[in-house]
């Protein structure tokens, strides 16, 4: 630590107590600047419309600089509201320019900030209100909610579709079993190509009917292994050569052939 | 009006996998009208209202469903286990944006909440409550985000417009352009309800 870096920790020592006691409860609640300006405003008891911005600025600068104290990451929207803040306060203590700029709009440096303000407050409000319901899972339940048998029985039966969403996840967490590699591969040998991939997914559904996601790649499990096939499926699946299937929610994922086995033989590009 | 017609409806909800909607009912009752569907339906929810017993007939995301009275949730959860937690405030803020102003885009959703919502987001879409409508038709062609079915099921809400509503922003002089979201009333005892707990004057 520099010495000039212990001066300015010391200088704040005392500050630093209080913080614990006043403010660590608070830290996590803020959910933004917008949140913090509201507490602010609702702590110096103050009219959302006609708020002191001496008053408020001073003391969100105070919070940032505690903020930073702490050693805490201060994002970067917190300090573009200090600036918003900042230069607020400074029109206002600005004579106004008559002659130049003789519009009427915005009279009030004020509005702007006033009018995100209601606005934010009126969206935190709503998501107070949707958050007091009766949630399904949780307060309510539907009688096909929760049946562990019918779920199992449908797991049998038809395998459900999956969404690109959930097949991207997939593929995260097959990458994250990949062993890091310790060394660059500088001229890599015989790379493999997506329409090899192709084929060899194809082939593969023309021996089974149904193809699992670790199937294809559990032999050789690398990077670029898994990224080509990642895209041969995707290209397979954009050509509605297969139909990609999950048996349940983070299950394994399927593929089975969208043709009948016969004429799944294509040409490929 | 045929005399059976409530149970008919009722076992057909009974056996539903999810909600079922008004109009999957009449395609499947043909033989009668939809006007005595409906009537039918409302004399089976009146029945199970008057019986207050452990489960309601009510409609969500635009389909009928029994679903259990909340009061109970302390004896159902001994059985079942339940997934959801509750929300945080982030995604609940992030939640009644989405849900007052979609279409709407990540950048208008920050700028209401002055913070970066990348990571909410996310979570929602992941949690099927918030799906991706399309691209907007502006440069750089942002994403655009409402909410979706699953929304609906999950807060219990019929519809978009049983939406708990906000208030009128009275003191503002400028409404932004993608303010296009009808009004709707609040229910009074709600209003009561939140504003205990808001620093609202």
């Amino acid at each position: 630590m520099t010495a000039e870096a212990h001066h300015h920790r010391e200088e704040h020592l005392p500050l630093l107590d209080g913080f614990h006691e006043q403010y660590s409860v608070h830290l996590d609640k803020f959910d933004g600047p917008m949140d913090l300006l509201l507490h602010l405003i609702k702590k110096n008891e103050l009219d959302i419309c006609d708020i002191s911005i001496a008053v408020i600025t001073r003391q969100y600068l105070e919070f940032i600089k505690l903020m930073k104290e702490l050693n805490l990451e201060v994002a970067g929207d917190f300090l573009v509201m200090a600036a918003t803040l900042l230069q607020i306060k400074s029109r206002q203590l600005l004579p106004r320019d008559d002659q130049e700029e003789p519009e009427e709009e915005e009279a009030d440096p004020r509005a702007e900030l006033v009018r995100r303000l209601l606005e934010y407050q009126q969206y935190k409000e709503a998501g107070m209100v949707i958050g007091a319901r009766a949630l399904l899972g949780r307060e309510v339940f539907a009688r096909t909610e929760s049946e562990p048998i019918l779920k199992a029985a449908q797991n049998v039966e038809g395998p459900l579709e999956v969404s690109l969403f959930e097949l991207v996840d997939a593929f995260r967490v097959l990458l994250q079993r990949i062993p890091v590699e310790s060394f660059h591969d500088v001229a890599p040998g015989d790379s493999l190509s997506i329409a090899d991939c192709i084929n060899e997914i194809l082939s593969l559904l023309q021996e089974q009917d149904t193809v699992q996601f670790d199937e294809l790649v559990r032999d050789e499990l690398t990077r670029e292994r898994v990224i080509v096939t990642f895209l041969a499926i995707l290209e397979l699946c954009r050509l509605k050569l297969i139909r990609i299937f999950q048996g349940s929610e983070f299950g394994q994922i399927w593929f089975v052939p969208a043709v009948a086995k016969d004429s799944a033989e294509v040409d490929l590009p | 009006m045929n005399s059976e017609l409530p149970s008919i409806i009722e076992s057909l909800i009974f056996t539903a996998e999810s909600a079922l909607p008004v109009d999957r009912l009449c395609e499947l009752l043909g033989e009668f009208e939809r006007d005595q569907i409906k009537l039918a339906l409302a004399e089976l929810v009146a029945h199970y209202q008057e019986r207050a017993g452990g489960f309601d007939l009510v409609e969500v995301a635009g389909g009928w469903q029994f679903r259990t009275r909340p009061v109970f949730h302390g004896y159902i959860t001994r059985h079942i286990k339940t997934r959801m937690s509750k929300f945080s405030q982030s995604a609940l803020e992030t939640l009644a944006i989405i849900a007052y102003r979609q279409p709407i885009t990540r950048a208008e959703v920050e700028h209401l909440r002055g913070v970066d919502c990348g990571g909410v987001l996310k979570t929602l879409l992941e949690k099927h409550l918030v799906r991706i409508l399309g691209k907007k038709d502006i440069p750089g062609r942002p994403l655009i985000y409402g909410t979706s079915k699953e929304f609906l099921e999950v807060f219990g809400l019929k519809d978009l417009k049983s939406l708990p509503t906000l208030k009128e922003i009275q003191a503002l002089d400028a409404v932004p352009q993608y303010e296009r979201q009808e009004e709707l009333q609040l229910e009074p005892d709600k209003v009561i309800q939140v504003e205990n707990q808001l620093p609202l004057e």
